[in-house]
């Protein structure tokens, strides 16, 4: 039988919006304080959830060891206590919450093998928060 | 459709142990979870129903028939227990919350009349929960 399994991390990170694209006032008028050159930072929530047949014998989706190993190795490693911007997906890409959703849910499809990955969700403040699925259709 | 959830709390004991693995298998899979003495967690549990609203009661469905439905068949045989001991399914099934889960689906599933059983979410701790949609 399938069930859907989520775990919650948090991380810590800076980031600024600006487009390469945009003009300074375009940057301005569409970021706003978001558009501070020096930055600002957030403690992200992160919602990790995957599924697939529970095990007739363990009674598991997946072993939770071998998912919160590959989040702290792929992602947490990566983004907790850094600045978004320095990193290489981040140079062209803006990091909005947005596009790092995206971000750690094709890192995940990549790297996280065993059971399938249903979404990610982040939660940017306790007032917004992003979903993506991929190619698993609408959130529920 | 209109989705209806009701949440309840509950305390138990559980511990994570496989017949079909030795000693040493069931300590490196099940890690500290596999101590026999058990340990327990305050789950929460959120049962979302779905259907019509009925035009005369403007219900999806009588709330106060439901949270009965819950204890009765949920709360009354979970709560303070220790699960491997004194719920029949965990005898032969581990107590994870994944089985958990399917566990309160198959105990609701066939007491609900008008409304039908969407989802049973159980989190086992704030960072972690299951969702069960029955058998998809």
């Amino acid at each position: 039988m399938k069930a859907h399994l989520t775990r919650r991390y948090l991380f810590s990170a800076s980031h600024r919006l600006h487009s390469a694209e945009m003009s300074a006032e375009e940057n301005l008028t569409t970021y706003g304080k978001c558009n501070n050159p020096h930055g600002h930072g957030h403690n992200y929530a992160l919602e990790v959830t995957v599924s697939g047949p529970v095990d007739a014998t363990t009674g598991m989706v997946c072993n939770l060891v071998d998912l919160d190993e590959c989040v702290e190795r792929e992602v947490l490693a990566r983004y907790h206590l850094e600045n978004l911007n320095t990193r290489k997906e981040f140079v062209v890409t803006v990091p909005t919450t947005e596009n790092l959703c995206i971000e750690i849910f094709e890192i995940l499809q990549r790297t996280f093998r065993p059971a399938h990955l249903e979404r990610v969700r982040l939660e940017e403040t306790m007032m917004n928060s992003f979903e993506y699925t991929g190619n698993n259709g609408a959130p529920r | 459709m209109v989705y209806l959830t009701r949440k309840a709390e509950f305390s138990a004991s559980h511990y994570y142990h496989s017949p079909e693995f030795s000693p040493e298998e069931n300590r490196r899979i099940f890690g500290k979870c596999n101590n026999p003495n058990g340990h327990g967690h305050n789950y929460t549990l959120e049962v979302t129903v779905k259907g019509e609203v009925d035009p005369r009661s403007g219900f999806v469905v009588d709330l106060k028939q439901l949270k009965e439905i819950m204890h009765r068949e949920v709360l009354d045989a979970m709560d303070h227990r220790f699960l491997n001991k004194e719920v029949p399914e965990f005898v032969t099934k581990i107590p994870t919350t994944e089985n958990i889960a399917i566990a309160v689906w198959q105990r609701l599933r066939p007491k609900l009349e008008r409304a039908q059983l969407h989802r049973v979410r159980v989190y086992e701790t704030p960072d972690l929960f299951v969702d069960f949609y029955g058998e998809e």
